[in-house]
C-alpha cells in the first residue's frame, strides 16, 4: 500500500510540472494570440474588442505572472480551458469534447482488438514454434516495421475511390448530422473502417512478435518443464504457466498503449482527415490556436499518466514479486 | 531381491539427428527395485540428467530418444513401456507414478502462483474428481510433511527461502504418492547443512511411504551415505554399478576411484586427495573403445580399440555387481 502511495504521489507530482510547464512555455513564444487573431481579423476589430480579447485570453498586461498562473490553475479545476480562436469563440473544453469520443472510439476499440487478437496469435506462435506459425514472422516484422500513415495513404489509394465502399475521409457522411440514429451510426462505422484496418494491421504485429518472444524465453524456464513433469494437460502448461508469466510485458505495454489512444494516431487521422483530436490538434497548430494546442496537450499528458498508473496496478495485480509489503 | 519397479533396457538418447548427433547416453540398462536409493553419479556431462529426462520423455528438443525402453511396473497390473505410452496415457503416468526433483531448486516454481495453486493443480489434473476442500486439506498435509508450516500455502516462491521451496517441491513430488521419485541434483543449491537436513527427512519418508528413489548427482558422498546401490556414469555409459558399500570401499573401475578419492572420509584413515586428471569427453567426439582410456592410469593394450562390456566382474561378489572395463572382463554381460 505504501508503495501505492508513493506512486500516486509521483503521478501528481508529475502531473503538476506537466501542467506548469503547459502553462509556462506559450508564454514564453514571442508573440501573442491575440495578435494572430487580429490578423485573421484583418483589422475589423475595435481597440475595445482587442482589450477584451486580451482579458478573454487571460493576457491583460495588469496581472504579475504568478496571479496568471494561479488563475490558469482554478480554470483547470473549473474545466474552463479558455476560448479557441479556430473555432473562435467555441471554448476549447467543448472543441475537446467534440473531438475526443472519435479518438477514443476509432484507436481505443482497435487498440484493444490489436492487443488481445495479437497477444493471443503470439501465445500461440511461441507455443507453437517450428510449426506453420512461424512463417507468420516475417509478415509481422514486415508490418510492424511500416509506418501507420504510409500504410494509410496506400490502403486509400488501393481500396478508397469515388466508386468504392471505403469513403477516403471524414468521419461520416457530409450529409448527416451527428446523432445515435440509424443513418449516421452505420456511416460513422463505414468511415471508420478503412482506418482501423490500417492501425490494426500495422500494430498487431508489434504484439504478436512480443509475446511470441516472451513465451518463447518462459517456455525454457525451469517451472515449464516441471509443469510438464507433472501431467498437467498441454492447455493448462501453455496458458497458466507459459502465457501467464509471458504477458506481464505485454500488459505494461498495453496499459501504456491506451495513453497514446488520445493523441498517438496523429497520422492516421491526418491522413483520413478523421475529426478526432489528432486532427484538431493539426489544425490548432496551424492556426497557432494556442488555447486548443494547451488543452490537447493537456488532455494527452493526463490520458499518458493515468495509463502509467493503470499499467502500475496492473503489475501489481499480476506479478506477486512486485507487492513489496504483502 | 526385491522386485524391479523401473527398468531401463538399452537407452539411448541422442542431441540432434543425423550424422552430427550427439550421443548422450548409449546403451543404459539400469534396474531401480521397490523400495530402494539408487545413486547415480558422474562429473557434469556424463549424460546422468539426460538419462533422467530421457527416461521420463521430458527432453527438450534437439534431444531424441533413438532406442530402447523403459519398462514400469505399476503396484497393480502389467509392466508396461513408458516410452511407447500415448500422449494421454504419458501425462496420466507423469507425477503419479514417477515425480521428479529437479535441479533448479529456485526455478521450479511458478513465481506468480501461489504455492498452493502448484500444489493443488496436480491434485486437479489427475485426480478431477477430487473435491476443493479435500485439494486443500491434502496440500496441507504435504507441507506438514515436509515441514513446513500449514500458513505457507497462501506464500508466493520469493517469500520462502532456497531450502522451503525444495522442500515444497520434495512435498510435491509425494502428493500423488508415486512409486518412483527422481531426483535430480535436488539439494546442488544449497548449502551443506540444508542438504543433509533435507536429504535426512527425504530417506525418512522415504521408509515411512515406500517409494523408490532414483538420486542423481555429482557428490559420491552424499550417495555413499544415502543410497542403497550406486551406479557410475562416464561419458554415456554406466561403466560401474553397485552396491553402495561396495563401490566405497572396493571399486573396480579406475574411474569410480577416481571419484572417490577426490573428496575426503569422514572417518577411516586419512588418505591422500586426487583429482582424475585431464577433463571430461567431448560427447561429439568419443575416444575409440573404452572412452575413459585417455584419462586411465591403467589403460592396457584392448582399451583403446575395443568397447568393454557392462558385465558381472570375476570377484567373489561378482553376482550383486556389475562393472565395464577390460581390467575386469565380464563373464557374463548385463542388460
Amino acid at each position: 500500500m505504501k508503495y501505492f502511495l508513493q506512486r500516486i504521489g509521483f503521478y501528481v507530482f508529475t502531473a503538476w510540472a506537466a501542467i506548469t510547464l503547459n502553462f509556462f512555455i506559450p508564454r514564453m513564444v514571442p508573440g501573442d494570440p491575440v495578435q494572430s487573431l487580429i490578423a485573421k481579423y484583418k483589422g475589423q476589430l475595435s481597440t475595445d474588442a482587442m482589450q477584451s480579447l486580451y482579458i478573454l485570453f487571460g493576457l491583460d498586461k495588469h496581472k504579475s505572472m504568478w496571479a496568471e498562473y494561479v488563475d490558469y490553475w482554478k480554470q483547470i479545476f473549473h474545466g474552463d480551458l479558455g476560448l479557441s480562436f479556430t473555432f473562435f469563440p467555441a471554448p476549447v473544453s467543448q472543441v475537446i469534447s467534440q473531438a475526443l469520443p472519435w479518438t477514443l472510439l476509432l484507436v481505443g476499440v482497435t487498440t484493444i482488438i490489436s492487443f488481445f487478437l495479437g497477444t493471443s496469435l503470439g501465445v500461440l506462435a511461441g507455443w507453437r514454434r517450428g510449426s506453420w506459425t512461424d512463417g507468420l514472422l516475417p509478415v509481422t516484422t514486415f508490418f510492424s516495421s511500416v509506418p501507420y500513415f504510409w500504410l494509410g495513404i496506400i490502403a486509400i489509394y488501393l481500396l478508397a475511390g469515388p466508386d468504392s465502399f471505403f469513403p477516403s475521409s471524414g468521419g461520416f457522411d457530409s450529409g448527416l448530422v451527428p446523432a445515435w440514429d440509424q443513418y449516421f451510426i452505420p456511416s460513422a462505422i463505414q468511415h471508420s473502417l478503412l482506418p482501423a484496418l490500417t492501425i490494426l494491421i500495422s500494430s498487431v504485429s508489434g504484439w504478436i512478435l512480443s509475446m511470441r518472444n516472451m513465451m518463447v524465453t518462459v517456455a525454457s524456464e525451469d517451472y515449464i518443464t516441471v509443469a510438464h513433469a507433472k501431467g498437467l494437460s498441454e492447455r493448462r502448461v501453455a496458458l497458466s504457466y507459459a502465457a501467464r508469466n509471458a504477458l506481464l510485458p505485454n500488459v505494461s505495454g498495453f496499459a501504456l498503449s491506451l495513453g497514446f489512444i488520445v493523441g498517438g494516431t496523429l497520422l492516421v487521422e491526418i491522413v483520413f482527415s478523421y475529426p478526432g483530436l489528432g486532427f484538431t490538434l493539426l489544425q490548432a497548430l496551424g492556426a497557432r490556436d494556442y488555447p486548443l494546442m494547451q488543452g490537447i496537450f493537456l488532455i494527452i499528458t493526463i490520458a499518458v499518466l493515468v495509463a502509467n498508473l493503470l499499467a502500475d496496478i496492473a503489475y501489481l495485480l499480476l506479478d506477486p514479486r512486485t507487492r513489496k509489503d504483502g | 531381491m526385491a522386485e524391479p519397479v523401473l527398468e531401463i533396457r538399452n537407452l539411448n538418447v541422442d542431441y540432434g539427428l543425423g550424422d552430427r548427433a550427439v550421443h548422450a547416453v548409449r546403451d543404459v540398462s539400469l534396474t531401480l527395485h521397490k523400495g530402494e536409493v539408487l545413486g547415480l553419479a558422474g562429473e557434469s556431462g556424463s549424460g546422468k540428467s539426460t538419462l533422467a529426462y530421457g527416461l521420463t520423455r521430458l527432453l527438450a528438443p534437439p534431444g531424441v530418444i533413438t532406442g530402447g525402453q523403459v519398462i514400469y511396473h505399476p503396484a497393480l497390473g502389467d509392466p508396461y513401456d513408458v516410452l511407447a505410452l500415448s500422449d494421454n496415457g504419458l501425462r496420466a503416468w507423469r507425477w503419479a507414478e514417477t515425480a521428479i526433483v529437479f535441479q533448479g531448486a529456485m526455478n521450479s516454481l511458478n513465481p506468480v502462483h501461489k504455492i498452493s495453486t502448484q500444489l493443488m493443480d496436480v491434485l486437479k489434473a489427475h485426480e478431477p474428481s477430487m473435491s476443493a476442500h479435500s485439494r486443500a486439506a491434502r496440500a496441507r498435509e504435504m507441507l506438514k510433511l515436509v515441514g513446513i508450516s500449514a500458513d505457507r500455502m497462501d506464500a508466493y516462491p520469493h517469500q520462502l527461502s532456497g531450502g522451503m521451496r525444495q522442500r515444497v517441491m520434495i512435498g510435491m513430488a509425494l502428493i500423488l504418492q508415486p512409486q518412483v521419485v527422481i531426483m535430480d541434483e535436488p539439494t546442488t543449491a544449497l548449502d551443506v547443512v540444508m542438504q543433509r537436513q533435507i536429504l535426512g527427512q527425504l530417506i525418512e519418508l522415504r521408509e515411512r511411504l515406500g517409494f523408490s528413489v532414483i538420486f542423481i548427482t555429482h557428490d559420491l558422498s552424499l550417495l555413499v551415505e544415502f543410497s542403497n546401490r550406486i551406479a557410475i556414469m562416464y561419458g554415456g555409459r554406466i561403466v560401474e554399478e553397485a552396491p553402495a558399500n561396495t563401490i566405497y570401499r572396493d571399486a573396480l573401475h579406475p574411474y569410480s576411484k577416481g571419484l572417490l578419492s577426490s573428496f575426503p572420509a569422514l572417518r577411516g584413515p586419512r588418505r591422500e586427495l586426487a583429482g582424475i586428471p585431464g577433463s571430461p569427453p567431448d560427447l561429439a567426439g568419443m575416444p575409440a573403445g573404452c572412452s575413459f582410456h585417455p584419462r586411465c592410469p591403467k589403460a592396457f593394450e584392448p582399451c583403446d580399440s575395443a568397447i568393454p562390456v557392462l558385465g558381472r566382474p570375476d570377484t567373489p561378489d561378482g553376482a550383486s555387481r556389475s562393472v565395464a572395463c577390460w581390467l575386469h572382463p565380464a563373464e557374463q554381460p548385463v542388460g
